[in-house]
């Protein structure tokens, strides 16, 4: 009994889990030995390029899953999201800033380049400590996992719900935007942080650093997969469905709402915040920008085509969409927006399931 | 059974009753036309050749004499009073009096002109156009002719007909006072009827006196100078407070340095009154600005409960409307800002009908999922724009009345556009309150709201209510952009900028309740005002969103709670 059969009982309760996990096995183990055993000319050789792609989308696709954990079971929506995500991703920037060293271009052992320009003497107090990769992976969890904290606290204690909160949260990431924008907060401003060098000693150019990230992402992704499957399938996540279908209901039997809703959302921020820590290395680059509240609305969207209420559909909608944008802004880049804005609509309007819901209809119908 | 036909029909009057008055009442305030320049008409040349003759005779004089000459012949002309003198002795000071190279009895005065040379004959008035300033030379002053000059303009402007005028020539003498200026104007002081330039005029005396060695005069001068607002005087004064190299006052007298330090406290007390002044109306424009760009919001969102993501790109097609307006009126710039507010709220308004029709009453109930597809339409819009207009900004010109500002003391001063905007913004919140609350399509929008089911029990058609209202809250976004399009660039961001804004107003003020959006938007512009100063605008806004933020989960329906069942359901 034990570990092995809850993992069991978990996969064996959904098809759509175990195809899911089988499929990212296959990506994380398949692509990078295809990237390192097969000749380039091979048309299965997959770029070191591509590569990356792929683990950005794999980060993409954990933002969507702990969007989906909270708006797909518990139904909040968070226009907010994105915050975490770029919080998680600061602390990791930060992390990889202080690796640069004396290689930055002012060469100053201590102090990141962005600092010595502006002429600061010494590093803020919150900059300490970001020198030491468990420090840095740590707060990758805890000022995402606070800030959900503080932030849901006060909201579901005072009940704000549905659209109030949606629109609070938006508000939230908008503010952090526009303080992240500002250089007297030590974040690098406009510019955020990048020129990155290594991350625990490996050169963030080298190939088999970025195979490396790959691989972690790839089982970041299946982790929290899992971990979002245990809490929808136990007890607290019944509760949580619960709460979604009836709020009122649940508070009568004598449920605290507010503290499963709280619990919850802090575990989605903390997903989002790794999503954000494992995305930076692979882009180079964290700025102000990824906290846009166009960005936390995008990945929203993401969950509702791939079908929200279904964790793998999340994962669908996210690298779908993405790939879409990667395609139309090098092909087509006026079409991008017109793409995206159809796809709310249609999607809002007809598909209220997304993809999955589409394929579970065919395969309804068919039996 | 026509019954709800006739009352359809009504609603549809209603709506084109607001546009039209929208249109009346923009159409008041249209660009007065500024009247030409008077025409300096030649005075009865056939009756008096003499004094023409003379007049000929001393401009000669003025324009080729020696010094001594000229210096004689100002003096004289400040005597006169025929109607080009003025014209000859400014020009003159201004390096703009020429005369013939051949013929030096004829003296004119340059004018350039929206890029043309005009030639003035100073006795006759008439005007000719020329292309250059060829064959025609220069008069020549010196220092001392140009002090004589500034008199003399001066002492013509004292004697103006119009107080503004005449302040403006205290102003002119005040910034360099000689004992000319000075005697011209003890001279002009027991004169003086208007009890404003009579103020200047002891003003600029009290100046002059603070270098008296009299200290008495010093300590009357203080007096009259205590609590005056504008920067000299204040410069002038703190001079008084001063210490020297060796740490001496300057001032020598005791009695005057402590009149002199109790000048300064009260001017610097009335200093940061106006200043608060100031920034109270900067707060309340922009104040304004966020109840203009948040009332549309208050109807769709607030009365309806809709929310409309792309409520800011309404805005914004209102702000590209009047942009097209002056496209199309280019000669009238003022006139295209007036018909754009009836036409932005047209393309709004049928705009949002168009998102109500087409999504959003798919989606009733199902508030996410309206905010999800809406924001998909704003998304659709801002790029439909880019495609049509280029994803530049553009610039809507401000007519020329609403240029400019009316500076009512060195501190404080109105800008014009500022103030339309809040004028304006009064406007657009009483006609909405007119049609909310005195019409029958207010009446439906109301009962809706309230009430769907029995609303429609009752005969009234809720489909088409709701598209009205929404065009409505749409129309009237659109019309927030006309005025938005005045203070900023129009770009396809513009929307994005002003959303967020918008719900925190509507939200803050109290959803369902137009009132709330008022104070709300009023408090919020007026606080973040006040904050700027001290923290940094950004930081004001930030502050200013965790203050949200913060009051929301205090009092979640906002400034003012809905009362009543519709209440509840939030």
């Amino acid at each position: 009994m034990g570990e092995h059969s809850m993992l069991s009982k978990l996969l064996r309760s959904e098809r759509g889990s175990l195809v899911f996990l089988a499929i990212l096995f296959v990506i994380g183990v398949g692509m990078p030995l295809a990237n390192l055993l097969l000749p380039a000319s091979s048309a299965l050789h997959p770029s070191t390029y591509t590569l990356g792609l792929v683990g950005k989308y794999m980060t993409y696709a954990l933002l969507a899953i702990s969007i989906d954990l909270i708006w797909g079971y518990c139904g909040i929506l968070s226009l907010g999201h994105t915050a975490f995500f770029a919080l998680g991703g600061y602390a990791m920037g930060m992390y990889l800033m202080r690796q640069i060293g004396s290689r930055g271009v002012y060469g100053d052992p201590i102090l990141p380049d962005f600092m010595v320009f502006l002429s600061w003497e010494k590093l803020p107090w919150y900059w300490h400590g970001f020198d030491m990769f468990w420090f840095a992976a740590l707060m990758v969890l805890v000022v995402p996992g606070a800030l959900a904290f503080v932030f849901g606290w006060l909201a579901f204690r005072s009940r704000v719900a549905g659209v109030y909160f949606s629109i609070i949260s938006q508000a939230l990431t908008y503010a952090l935007l526009l303080a992240f924008f500002r250089n007297e907060m030590g974040f690098g401003g406009n510019n955020g942080l990048t020129d990155f060098k290594e991350i625990l000693g490996y050169d963030l150019q080298a190939r088999s650093t970025r195979i490396g990230l790959f691989v972690v992402s790839a089982i970041a992704l299946g982790l929290g997969y899992v971990l979002c499957r245990w809490i929808v399938t136990s007890r607290f996540g019944r509760i949580i469905a619960a709460i979604r279908d009836s709020e009122g209901r649940t508070r009568f039997i004598g449920y605290r709402v507010e503290h499963y809703k709280l619990w919850l959302f802090v575990i989605s921020g903390m997903l989002a915040g790794v999503a954000g820590a494992l995305y930076v290395p692979q882009v180079g680059i964290i700025n102000p920008g990824e906290f846009a509240p166009l960005n936390a609305i995008e990945a929203v969207v993401w969950v509702a085509v791939g079908g929200r209420g279904t964790l793998y559909g999340a994962v669908v909608g996210a690298v779908l969409v993405n790939y879409a944008k990667t395609y139309f802004t090098v092909a087509w880049p006026e079409a991008w927006l017109y793409a995206l804005g159809t796809l709310f609509v249609v999607v809002t309007l007809f598909l209220p399931k997304g993809i999955v819901g589409i394929l579970q209809r065919f395969r309804r119908s068919e039996s | 059974m026509a019954y709800p036909a006739v009352r359809h029909r009504t609603g549809w009057y209603s709506l084109w009753l607001l546009s039209l008055l929208c249109l009346l009442i923009t159409g008041g305030a249209q660009a007065h036309t500024t009247p030409d320049e008077p025409v300096v008409m030649a005075d009865d040349t056939a009756v008096m050749m003499d004094p023409l003759q003379q007049r000929r005779e001393q401009l000669a004089s003025l324009a080729t004499g020696s010094f001594a000459d000229k210096r004689r012949q100002v003096n004289s002309l400040q005597q006169q009073s025929w109607p080009g003198v003025r014209a000859v002795l400014a020009g003159m000071l201004a390096g703009a009096l020429f005369h013939d190279d051949d013929d030096p009895a004829n003296v004119y005065v340059l004018r350039e002109q929206d890029g043309v040379l005009i030639r003035i004959n100073p006795l006759d008035g008439s005007e000719v156009e020329i292309a250059s300033p060829q064959g025609l030379k220069e008069v020549r002053t010196n220092n001392q002719l140009r002090r004589a000059l500034r008199g003399a303009v001066a002492r013509f402007d004292m004697a103006d007909e119009s107080p503004a005028v005449r302040k403006a020539a205290i102003a002119e003498l005040r910034r360099d006072l000689d004992s000319d200026a000075v005697a011209l104007m003890r001279e002009r002081l027991p004169l003086e009827e208007h009890s404003g330039v009579r103020n200047e005029l002891e003003v600029a005396l009290a100046l002059h006196d603070l270098d008296s060695t009299e200290a008495a005069t010093r300590l009357a001068a203080l007096d009259v100078l205590s609590g005056e607002l504008a920067n000299d005087v204040y410069n002038r004064v703190q001079r008084l407070l001063a210490t020297d190299a060796d740490g001496l006052p300057v001032e020598p007298d005791g009695r005057v340095r402590a009149q002199a330090q109790r000048a300064i406290d009260r001017i610097e007390q009335r200093r940061s009154i106006f200043g608060g002044l100031e920034t109270l109306f900067f707060g309340l424009s922009f104040g304004s600005v966020l109840v203009l760009a948040a009332i549309g919001l208050a109807i769709t969102f607030g009365v309806m409960g809709v929310i409309n993501m792309a409520h800011g790109e309404l805005i914004m097609l209102g702000a590209y409307t009047s942009y097209v307006m002056q496209l199309l009126l280019p000669d009238h710039i003022g006139l295209a800002i007036v018909l754009a507010v009836p036409a932005a709220f047209l393309v709004s308004g049928l705009m949002g009908i168009l998102i109500e029709r087409g999504v959003v009453r798919f989606l009733y109930g199902r508030p996410l999922e309206t905010l999800l597809a809406t924001f998909g339409i704003s998304l659709l819009l801002q790029q439909l724009v880019r495609s049509i207009f280029s994803p530049l900004n553009r610039t809507v010109q401000a007519p020329e009345w609403m240029s400019g500002l009316w500076r009512i003391n060195d501190v404080f001063a109105i800008t014009w556009n500022r103030f339309y905007i809040i004028i304006f913004m009064l406007l657009v919140f009483a006609l909405l309150w007119l049609v909310l609350n005195r019409t029958s399509l207010g009446l439906k929008v109301r009962a809706v709201s309230q009430n769907r089911a029995m609303a429609r029990a009752m005969g009234v058609r809720s489909d088409r209510v709701d598209a009205l209202t929404f065009g409505l809250g749409s129309g009237v976004a659109g019309i927030a952009g006309v005025a938005l399009s005045l203070l900023t660039n129009v770009g396809p961001n513009l929307g994005q900028a002003y959303i967020i804004d918008s719900f925190m107003v509507v939200v803050f003020g109290g959803v369902g309740n137009l009132w709330g959006t008022l104070v709300g938007g009023m408090t919020l512009g007026v606080a973040n005002k006040f904050l700027e100063p001290h923290v940094g605008a950004v930081m004001a806004k930030i502050l200013m969103l965790v203050f949200i933020i913060l009051f929301i989960q205090r009092r979640k329906q906002g400034l003012f709670p809905q009362k009543g069942r519709a209440g509840e359901d939030h």
